[in-house]
């Protein structure tokens, strides 16, 4: 009893030490986000900001034009998020429920590209996207990521499981297939939607391959690609502005994150899937 | 996990059982039902296709071709060359040095972080009973976070005179190495931070695997005088197998394309020693050889394939 209680104490502190050394990099990046370039270079390096100032984030948003970046990221996961909610629900409804030739095939083809790497599509991607004038648009970096058979995979077992009486009343009742997905069917998968949309958001604010390909300008950056160029390029030195920078990239999923962590930490627990 | 599929309820359903409509208004419920069902999934084979299918199938092509930048507004001048980008590809020094460094972040990083992701999973199932969701949530939250703000951050976590982790190393009277800037460390500096990053995702999928462990097993075997690691060795670790060998697969297939890291921090070097195989792929798109770009991202694909087919048979000679 005694070793016992003992042995788990030590497990808390470890734990503790554990958890505080994850957060480290998180709470340093917010603590030296407030410091000067001037502090930042410090050794031994300070861990309170000494001199707390705002003046990173100021010239952020107004020299360095994050606000149109991060306006960027929001449209493009905003539009790629709708897209998935809506196409994969609709297919995964029909894999589910419905009878239609092709089916099987379908289904195999769709899970069969789950485990394609996006590295093996962006060459073409780009020369196709390039071909029809959308380099360095917004359509450009939405369109290849507006369905994923992520979400079809995941929306067709959800809707598998509900009871298919449902559907039976809802003939009796003389409606069409498509009013009783629209009316019946998704109004009831607002758990499986939850998850899909938390993580098609976070997976495209996080992108980067794509966007690097096809943002070639300021207009069309988003956060990540701003962030990375931005690191290599003539501010590589400028320590307090690129923390405020990723300091804006990561706290918005981080919020989203804390809000939404039970359906979060539910969705990979049951997909396996980040 | 389970993808099973299961047919008869649905065909069933969909063709209605006895005391239904008859044969013939059944077959006009089946045609209408089956029209229904292609407009749903026509949106979403439409966009599939464009920017899913063309394009695996379009990288094939191009990988056997000579494609260059400037054929994107010529397309009927460029040539098949058959396998030479694959040949090149294997006797492409700097190729080689890539799969290497990509080999070795893989056999180094997954190991590490299953081990990190398994240990705090055990520690949070049965060790303690309070707080558990705090762990829990604390050590997942790097998973949710970009990869290219993490490396920033830590790029500065790495520095040799005035980074946070000499300075911790200092505590204890080591001298620290200058991790990005040391052709022997970059990689370890590297590994280090994506076992920090992602071993979150699998605590969470082996504390739900440990959920299916019954605690009466560990409770005999306690009375037959078994210590907590032979337990540990013996009972849980058997049963976690099969979640064990689909965690190894996911970060594997992850690993394999690591990018942001090493274009962030490093930019491959210092002398080639954090060049990844998805950078050199992007470094030679970049140079405009798409041709040689898409033949080094098949060998990514097959690499990856044949890691998803060697796990499945483990799976199943297991299971």
């Amino acid at each position: 009893m005694n070793t016992s209680t003992r042995s788990k104490w030590w497990l808390y502190a470890i734990l503790t030490i554990a958890v505080l050394a994850v957060a480290a990099p998180f709470v340093w990046m917010l603590l030296g986000s407030v410091k000067t370039t001037a502090e930042l270079r410090q050794t031994p390096p300070t861990w309170w900001p000494e001199d707390p100032t705002l003046d990173n984030y100021a010239e952020l948003f107004s020299k360095a034009n994050f606000g149109a970046y991060f306006l960027n990221s929001t449209i493009v996961a905003v539009v790629v998020t709708a897209g998935n909610l809506l196409f994969c629900s609709m297919l995964g409804y029909a894999l589910a429920m419905l009878e239609f030739p092709g089916k099987r095939a379908l289904f195999a083809l769709v899970m069969g590209t789950l485990l394609i790497p996006g590295v093996v599509t962006f060459v073409p991607l780009f020369v196709l996207v390039a071909n029809v004038g959308l380099v360095d648009t917004l359509p450009g970096l939405i369109l290849p990521f507006l369905v994923a058979p992520f979400g079809v995979f995941l929306m067709r077992q959800y809707i598998k499981g509900l009871p298919p009486d449902l559907l039976d009343a809802g003939r009796v009742d003389g409606a069409g297939e498509l009013r009783i997905f629209a009316r019946i069917i998704l109004p009831l998968c607002g758990p499986a939607l939850a998850t899909l949309g938390i993580l098609t958001f976070l997976a495209s604010w996080n992108n980067f391959l794509w966007p690097l390909v096809v943002a070639q300008t300021e207009d069309t950056y988003t956060l990540p690609v701003a962030l990375a160029l931005f690191s290599k390029g003539q501010n590589a030195t400028n320590y307090g502005l690129l923390l405020a920078g990723a300091t804006v990239v990561v706290m918005p999923i981080l919020l989203v994150f804390l809000a939404f962590q039970r359906r979060f930490i539910e969705g990979i627990a049951t997909t396996g899937i980040k | 996990m389970s993808t099973a599929i299961e047919r008869a309820p649905s065909s069933q359903r969909a063709t209605g059982t006895e005391g239904g409509p008859s044969p013939k208004r059944r077959r006009s419920t089946g045609l209408r039902e089956g029209r229904a069902a292609w407009v749903l999934a026509l949106p979403f084979c439409l966009l599939f296709l464009v920017f899913t299918l063309w394009p695996v199938a379009q990288s094939l092509f191009m990988s056997f071709t000579d494609t260059r930048a400037k054929d994107l507004r010529t397309p009927f001048s460029v040539d098949v060359i058959g396998l030479e980008n694959y040949t090149r590809a294997l006797s492409d020094e700097t190729f080689l040095r890539a799969i290497r460094n990509t080999a070795y972040f893989v056999l180094v990083g997954v190991p590490l972080t299953i081990l990190l992701a398994l240990a705090a999973a055990v520690a949070l199932d049965r060790g303690i009973t309070k707080f558990r969701s705090v762990f829990r949530l604390g050590f997942y939250t790097p998973v949710i976070t970009s990869i290219v703000a993490v490396a920033v951050v830590w790029q500065y976590l790495l520095r040799d005179e005035f980074g946070l982790i000499n300075t911790v190393l200092g505590w204890f009277g080591i001298d620290g190495p200058n991790w990005l800037g040391d052709a022997n460390w970059s990689m370890p500096g590297l590994i280090m931070m994506a076992a920090w990053r992602n071993f979150g995702t699998g605590m969470i999928i082996f504390l739900a695997g440990l959920q299916g462990v019954p605690w009466a097993l560990h409770e005999a075997a306690s009375i037959d005088g078994a210590n907590t690691w032979q337990r540990f060795l013996h009972i849980t670790l058997p049963l976690l197998r099969p979640v064990i060998l689909f965690v190894s697969v996911t970060t594997m297939i992850g690993y394999l394309q690591f990018f942001e890291e090493p274009f962030v921090m490093t930019n491959g070097g210092p002398l080639d020693s954090t060049l990844s195989m998805s950078l050199y792929t992007y470094r030679q798109f970049g140079f405009g050889n798409y041709g040689y770009a898409a033949a080094l991202s098949y060998i990514i694909f097959v690499a990856v394939a044949v890691i998803t087919a060697l796990q499945f048979r483990a799976l199943r000679e297991n299971t």
